[in-house]
């Protein structure tokens, strides 16, 4: 296998991500919305505004939420005021599965374009005509939507941590976040939900003509991560460091199966085929 | 002679449908090879499976000494092809694109990027190296698939209908550039095209395809002498041919025909040229006034026909 092949093909392909507006756009305008204007609105608006604190902490659904929360999430709430635990819980908690919509969008997006686009725009029998194996071809398209999945979810939990620590230094006089749950989520979930992501698209790409049909059909895998934040809201499913351990193992494991499937549908006499 | 490439009865389905029928050929080293026949004729079936993309349903296939669904990265190494489409990176400049190519063809930095300077400057694209391909007219895109195909000095390079589309300036600088190129390097080529004028131009030896079938191979010459011996002329007079001289020059050595065009003009069949001043000394003797003698060879398009229509040998 050649390395310096995998990576020029992985340039090449962020190269055109880059000149692709349709494709960086909602990477640049997603995690400003969640990461920046979400979090400022929440941590300000209630300290200009007379909000009444208590509608919130006696919600019902959230007081079954706290009421089965495991003890390892309940004692970073010990001590604070309702304001605080308003924060933790929100900005902590409950907006930690939606962070999950990074890689699998970012994964999504680059590998449809990287995948069904080349094939949509007749630019893949030459590449296919180039001294290279299907695994090398493979590799350095599954790099190129990789790096961003992964790097745009990663420098957007800096960001997050940063706009989270900064807004909330007059309300927690410390450096409060990154909660413990997070490491797990971002470090090990993150890259196997990008993983995931980039599989299934190839797949779906073999059988989808187009860049917009393939980042259709699989921007349906976001359903994932709706049913982590509804399993969390429900109390169903707390993301503690041990939950987020093993969920991050069980998407791994079909991560690695599609990745098995996916190189057995990525060969040149079938990609040339299907593409008509 | 030299064969580089040598197909032996091969077959190529896809699912039920047959597209190669037990064709074999041989291709010989630093010649020009057409491969000609209307879409569906399996050209560039031919060429896919020669390069690896595709594995034979049967049959066999040698390329400079490899077979290609063994081997297909060791044989693109050695062949450039200039696919149907350009299939060009169109957000990307020309530079980018050749830099891309080159670099999965192994090229050495510096080698690569003289190479691709040396390019620009041979295919007249120099000055728009830097620019997006999608600002580009048709004829320059194919100028630099033709510049990618060549790009890791190939041994042997195939174009899938390399002026498809262009304007006539612009497939005629195409055809300069083949000629030119292969002048130069001495390349095998391998044309699959529509265009039977740029074949006859362009091409040592045509393989006449129809539906996955070779149905005549060999040089213009060859294929005239197996489907269309003799030599068509043309006799243009002042007055119209009686119908007894036109008996007495049927009688003539050489003449296997004659037929009446309309009044003024005749056209014979005759075996050679040498039998023209013959033809002419009786013509004068009975009291014809020529105005013009035409001797015309069966050109690629009658052959091309002929089989297209026929299937197979026969005189045209």
């Amino acid at each position: 296998m050649n390395m310096k092949h995998i990576i020029s093909i992985a340039k090449k392909d962020l190269l055109e991500v880059r000149q692709n507006r349709a494709a960086w756009l909602p990477m640049v305008i997603v995690p400003t919305l969640l990461i920046i204007l979400l979090p400022l609105a929440v941590i300000l608006i209630p300290q200009h505004t007379a909000l009444p604190m208590d509608d919130f902490v006696n919600d019902p659904d959230l007081q079954s939420f706290l009421a089965k929360m495991p003890e390892s999430m309940a004692a970073v709430l010990e001590g604070k005021d309702e304001f605080q635990r308003m924060l933790i819980l929100l900005l902590g908690y409950l907006f930690a599965p939606m962070f999950l919509i990074f890689p699998m969008m970012f994964a999504t997006i680059v590998a449809a374009e990287s995948f069904a686009g080349e094939r949509e725009r007749k630019t893949l029998e030459a590449l296919l005509y180039t001294p290279t194996t299907d695994q090398e071809l493979f590799l350095g398209k599954v790099l190129a939507a990789f790096i961003p999945a992964v790097g745009v979810s990663w420098i957007s939990f800096v960001c997050y941590t940063l706009v989270l620590n900064i807004a909330g230094a007059s309300i927690f006089h410390q450096v409060w976040f990154p909660l413990p749950t997070w490491w797990a989520l971002i470090f090990w979930i993150t890259p196997a939900i990008a993983s995931l992501g980039i599989f299934a698209t190839v797949l779906i790409s073999a059988r989808v003509k187009t860049f917009m049909g393939a980042y259709q059909t699989s921007s349906s895998l976001v359903i994932i991560v709706i049913g982590f934040m509804i399993g969390q809201i429900s109390g169903v499913l707390y993301l503690t460091v041990g939950v987020g351990l093993l969920v991050g193992l069980v998407v791994w494991v079909i991560s690695i199966v599609m990745y098995r499937l996916a190189v057995k549908s990525f060969k040149r006499d079938s990609l040339l085929v299907d593409a008509g | 002679m030299d064969s580089i490439i040598t197909i032996t009865n091969l077959i190529h389905h896809y699912g039920t449908h047959t597209a190669l029928n037990d064709i074999s050929f041989s291709v010989n080293r630093g010649e020009v090879l057409g491969l000609l026949g209307p879409n569906g004729a399996g050209k560039t079936t031919t060429i896919r499976l020669i390069n690896g993309i595709f594995s034979p349903s049967s049959g066999s296939i040698s390329i400079l000494g490899m077979n290609p669904a063994l081997q297909g990265e060791q044989i693109r190494r050695q062949t450039g092809v200039l696919t149907e489409t350009p299939a060009l990176y169109e957000r990307l400049t020309a530079r980018q694109n050749l830099d891309f190519f080159g670099t999965l063809a192994d090229l050495p930095t510096p080698e690569r990027h003289a190479r691709i300077n040396d390019l620009f400057s041979f295919f007249q694209l120099a000055e728009r190296a830097d620019d997006r391909v999608e600002t580009f007219s048709k004829g320059m895109k194919q100028r630099l698939a033709l510049a990618r195909a060549a790009l890791h000095f190939p041994q042997i390079l195939f174009l899938d209908e390399p002026t498809a589309g262009l304007d006539p300036e612009s497939a005629n600088q195409v055809h300069e550039m083949i000629l030119t190129a292969r002048k130069k390097n001495g390349q095998t080529t391998i044309l699959c095209t529509h265009n039977l004028h740029e074949a006859q131009r362009l091409c040592d030896r045509l393989a006449i395809m129809k539906k996955g079938q070779i149905l005549a191979i060999g040089s213009l010459d060859q294929l005239r002498q197996q489907f269309s011996p003799g030599i068509n002329l043309q006799v243009r007079l002042e007055q119209p041919l009686s119908m007894d001289v036109r008996g007495t020059i049927r009688k003539l050595n050489g003449v296997l025909r004659v037929e009446e065009a309309h009044s003024n003009l005749c056209e014979l069949l005759i075996e050679t040229e040498s039998i023209i001043p013959d033809i002419a000394k009786h013509l004068v003797q009975y009291g014809a006034r020529i105005l013009a003698l035409t001797p015309r060879k069966a050109g690629l398009e009658q052959i091309y026909f002929h089989l297209q229509n026929n299937g197979t040998a026969g005189a045209v």
